[in-house]
């Protein structure tokens, strides 16, 4: 006869409470693990699927995705020279923050260079990939926009010709795919005024010096598109993405890159060290801190639960201690419960979380080994929070019983 | 099966003396008790409040250790003084049978399951034990509320359900106090000649503490006791 059973039979309403809470309390302690998860799979995702075997940054820099990398995009052409590169392409990422719609629109902006990556390798859920050089986009659908929409973005508006579904950046948002220079238009976009200013101070510091006065062409130049002004910096990417050819060993080429004292080279999986090292560490030490002091809550609202169970039950422990009962049935009755409770929450966790995870605004990502792992933990601590009902029971006296 | 009272031993309880507490806060609550009840017999143990009767049951229950004496129970002596010399746990397992005032019935177990965990906890199979505790409830008349939980039983049926679980381990002593405190006359008068019965049939010793003057015709003998010992004897014919 099972008589942790038959008690939580008898005190259901109880123990159903509790472990409805504890399967709650379960419930984020699994969340947590799975926004971690997911904070991995979000960051490391884009990196995954642009699908680089080198990634050349700015030299002295640990890439885009740890601080701001700045190349002169005319780089694509020489690291094409380097012996085994079958393929370079400009990398241009940045987030942005617009008003649409009445509502604010945070968007990663990511660069294709095009017109060799048309955004074959985003997986498109309705439309198309980019078909031109300009104004097209294809948006994550977590963005809101739908397909056919037109969004501002600067001065130019961009059309929605595709979505994708799960590409968001490391920080959560929805990706936008643009042509590397649509992106940079985007990212480099400055009022009128202030092109007008800028022209004017331009102007200013050339007339402030001798050149200026005795070259009236190079005054007509200054307040001209900067584009034309050959001595202002080229436009600039944030990385250089390299495919080799087969069989190259990826090391010879950076190693030949790392000979260039203006980059620095990283293979994918350095890239993606790089960021899980950076900005995604304190993340993941936050949330397991979190995790913690949950479990340990949980333990002390299992063990006073359990405790208050047993108290309740006194007198019938010493009953059973009067007529016999050898300690180990009185544990397992306390253990048992402890146990089943840990379990139903455990279950309760799982099903709820099915339902309530989607709905997170982060990605959470529930991996078959964290659930083990959490199902490990909750067994050790309804152990651990039986022990204080088991010592209660333990140390009553089996003339307890007899006291009215 | 009519056992007739005989001299195999049931208890025996020798000079027996309890002491509480020591100093100038020093009671004796048992002084110097020699009780023997054999296979068979029913006792009745009576006194006013405070005169050790209790505290004599509970000794003889192996629940509340003799300051001084010895206690055979079955011919075997068991306490020898405070010391134990057999495992007081098993040995109340399987030789003793308690029924208090109240009925003590573990809440949230069945009336059939409050005699079977008693069997269970002896090692008795769970079938062998739900069928032995069918039995018992029967013989009790109470089989019919096996399925009731102890809050749907009367304070008599509970009573009834209590004696089965006593029984349940065929306990070669029965110790009882006061089973009928919470009992009206009549079903007070059913639970005491219940317990004749089981002392009869079964040849079982039984002791019961009571207050209640009304059933005392059905005990073969009582003894009375008085600031912590034995001061008179009857024996019914």
């Amino acid at each position: 006869m099972n008589l942790a059973v038959r008690d939580v039979r008898h005190n259901a309403g109880r123990f159903v409470f509790t472990s409805v809470g504890i399967g709650l309390l379960l419930m984020i302690v699994m969340g947590m693990g799975g926004i971690y998860r997911g904070l991995i799979f979000e960051a490391t995702l884009l990196v995954d699927r642009v699908g680089a075997d080198l990634w050349v940054v700015q030299g002295n820099t640990r890439g885009p995705f740890s601080e701001v990398s700045r190349l002169p995009a005319n780089l694509e052409y020489r690291v094409r020279a380097v012996p085994g590169v079958l393929n370079a392409r400009r990398f241009v990422s940045h987030t942005i923050q617009r008003e649409h719609q009445g509502r604010p629109l945070r968007v990663v902006v990511q660069g294709l260079s095009w017109p060799e990556d048309k955004g074959d390798w985003v997986p498109i859920i309705a439309g198309r990939r980019l078909g031109q050089a300009h104004y097209e986009m294809i948006a994550d659908r977590s963005l809101g926009l739908s397909l056919g929409e037109k969004v501002r973005l600067g001065k130019d508006v961009y059309q929605v010709v595709g979505l994708t579904q799960g590409m968001v950046g490391s920080g959560g948002d929805g990706l936008a795919f643009l042509t590397v220079s649509d992106a940079m238009a985007v990212q480099f976009d400055v009022p009128g005024e202030a092109t007008r200013l800028e022209r004017a101070a331009r102007l200013a510091r050339l007339e402030n010096i001798d050149l200026g006065r005795v070259t009236p062409l190079l005054s007509e130049r200054v307040v001209g598109p900067a584009r034309e002004l050959p001595a202002l910096t080229p436009p600039q990417v944030s990385a250089i993405l390299l495919t080799l050819r087969d069989g190259t060993d990826p090391a010879r080429v950076a190693a030949t890159l790392s000979t260039w004292p203006d980059v620095t080279v990283y293979s994918t999986q350095q890239q993606k060290d790089l960021l899980l090292s950076g900005m995604v560490d304190k993340a993941r030490r936050q949330l397991g801190l979190f995790r913690t002091l949950l479990i340990i809550i949980s333990t002390i609202i299992i063990a006073l639960i359990i405790y208050t169970l047993t108290l309740d039950k006194i007198r019938d422990i010493a009953l059973l201690k009067l007529i016999g009962a050898r300690n180990r049935v009185i544990v397992g009755l306390i253990f048992q419960q402890a146990l089943l409770m840990g379990a139903v929450g455990y279950g309760l966790a799982w099903w709820l979380g099915g339902y309530a995870f989607p709905h997170f605004p982060r990605l959470v990502v529930i991996e078959p080994s964290d659930l083990i792992q959490l199902a490990f933990i909750v067994a050790g601590i309804s152990m651990l929070a039986s022990l204080l009902g088991i010592w209660k029971a333990l140390t009553v006296e089996a003339n307890t019983v007899l006291a009215t | 099966m009519t056992t007739a009272i005989g001299t195999t031993p049931g208890v025996e309880a020798t000079r027996l003396t309890k002491v509480y507490g020591h100093g100038r806060t020093e009671v004796v609550a048992v002084k110097d008790v020699t009780l023997r009840v054999a296979r068979g017999e029913i006792v009745a143990l009576l006194g006013p409040s405070g005169a050790g009767k209790s505290t004599l049951l509970t000794a003889m229950a192996l629940i509340n250790p003799p300051t001084s004496g010895q206690i055979h129970i079955g011919g075997e002596l068991v306490m020898d003084g405070p010391r134990a010399l057999v495992d007081l746990r098993a040995f109340r397992r399987q030789h003793l049978g308690f029924v208090f005032q109240k009925a003590n019935l573990i809440p949230f177990l069945n009336a059939l399951e409050n005699v079977q965990v008693a069997l269970e906890i002896n090692d008795v199979l769970p079938g062998t034990a739900r069928e032995r505790a069918m039995e018992l409830l029967d013989y009790l008349g109470v089989g019919s509320r096996a399925d009731n939980l102890p809050d749907a039983l009367s304070g008599g049926e509970q009573q009834r359900v209590a004696v089965a679980r006593a029984l349940a381990n065929r306990p070669s002593l029965i110790l009882a106090d006061e089973p009928t405190a919470a009992l009206d006359s009549r079903r007070g008068r059913q639970v005491m000649e219940l317990f004749a019965q089981v002392a009869h049939d079964r040849g079982t010793a039984v002791i019961v503490v009571t207050h209640d003057a009304r059933a005392l015709d059905v005990f073969d003998r009582i003894e009375e006791m008085e600031d912590g010992q034995l001061k008179s004897r009857q024996r019914n014919s």
